[in-house]
């Protein structure tokens, strides 16, 4: 009676590898679809406050990014530990804003002025003082929709 | 002549590929979070005419440099900032400027306190050394206290516009989702006129 009999016992059948790479690749897809490049470098620390009455920002081509926090470390020597404003990729002054704003604008088409909003995305330990000196340049340079950047969450995480 | 078999690929090493690209992809990925508190920033020029605001209808809020808060010059706990904001903005003790009474305010209409939800202002004052997170915490409580009364209305008169069980982030969010079904100018109105009953004033100084 072969016909029942057991096959050769001992190595275990080695696990079909073949769908890997769909495995894989679906992955990849997701991760590509789902990929942001950043646009800026940060050079700062940037720990974002929590709030809950948040509203999304639309239309990511149509946002004027500020960063504010202090250097982070490989920074630290150079630039000392109070906090700072970062406008694309440089430290910058308040006094740079304007000019910056100006130049947002300058390379956006001309009906999409109006609806530029500024996002101030502030490193949670920084103090008022700088946020409210960037406050008045926008209102100097006429650029008032802003928007606080928060994560999502309870505001007892701030703390 | 015997057929020839094209040669088969060895697609072994493309799972390598795939997993070189796929870590690539891990590493430079940021899930951006693009959402915050949206404010408008006054205009900068300051109409000389000194508006005559009466004190009963300022409702001042301090941060000073320590993150202590103070709320009408008493000591407040974060948490009770939110209930104190409703307490005030819906008190309707008054008239508006058109002398008319605020009907759906549900407040304890005291005298002292603020005349209507259009006449009355916060006043966010903070300093130099206050922390951005205990400001926006504060501004948050804030935007809460109008959303909470915004809500409410919204879920009183949206029934009668035939938007039912919406309250007033689900309006707005609807409003400008394109696929939503309803009936779109119908809402604007809603939204509108919610906006305009409990609109929102809030002045910041900077000490």
């Amino acid at each position: 009676m072969s016909k029942f009999k057991k096959k050769k016992g001992g190595d275990l059948p080695a696990v079909n590898t073949a769908s890997l790479p769909d495995i894989v690749f679906m992955l990849l897809f997701f991760f590509m679809v789902a990929t942001v490049m950043r646009e800026d470098t940060l050079m700062i620390e940037n720990r974002l406050p929590s709030a809950d009455q948040i509203e999304k920002l639309e239309k990511k081509n149509l946002v004027m990014y500020i960063y504010v926090g202090k250097p982070s470390s490989s920074y630290k020597a150079k630039y000392g530990d109070e906090a700072r404003i970062q406008l694309n990729d440089k430290f910058a002054q308040v006094t740079d804003i304007q000019a910056f704003i100006a130049a947002e604008r300058a390379s956006k088409r001309e009906e999409e002025i109006p609806y530029l909003t500024t996002s101030l995305r502030v490193d949670k330990e920084a103090n008022m003082g700088i946020v409210g000196d960037i406050k008045q340049e926008l209102r100097k340079a006429n650029a008032l929709k802003l928007n606080y950047t928060t994560t999502q969450g309870d505001v007892s995480n701030n703390n | 002549m015997a057929k020839r078999s094209a040669p088969e690929v060895n697609a072994g090493s493309m799972a390598d590929i795939a997993f070189l690209l796929l870590i690539f992809f891990l590493v430079t990925t940021t899930m951006e979070k693009d959402s915050g508190i949206s404010r408008k920033l006054p205009p900068m020029e300051e109409s000389e005419e000194d508006v005559v605001i009466k004190q009963k209808n300022i409702f001042t809020v301090l941060l000073n440099g320590k993150d202590q808060l103070l709320v009408e010059d008493e000591l407040m706990e974060l948490k009770d900032l939110r209930a104190a904001a409703v307490e005030f903005l819906d008190n309707g003790g008054g008239e508006n400027a058109d002398g008319q009474k605020c009907d759906y305010c549900k407040g304890k209409r005291d005298p002292n306190s603020s005349d209507h939800p259009d006449k009355a202002i916060i006043s966010l004052a903070n300093n130099r050394e206050t922390s951005y997170k205990a400001y926006i915490s504060v501004q948050n409580e804030l935007v809460g206290a109008y959303n909470e009364l915004r809500n409410r209305r919204a879920l009183e008169i949206g029934p009668q516009q035939g938007f039912r069980d919406m309250n007033f982030i689900e309006m707005q969010k609807n409003y400008k989702d394109v696929n939503w079904p309803g009936n779109r100018k119908k809402l604007e109105e809603v939204i509108d006129q919610i906006k305009k009953e409990y609109p929102q004033k809030l002045s910041e100084v900077l000490k």
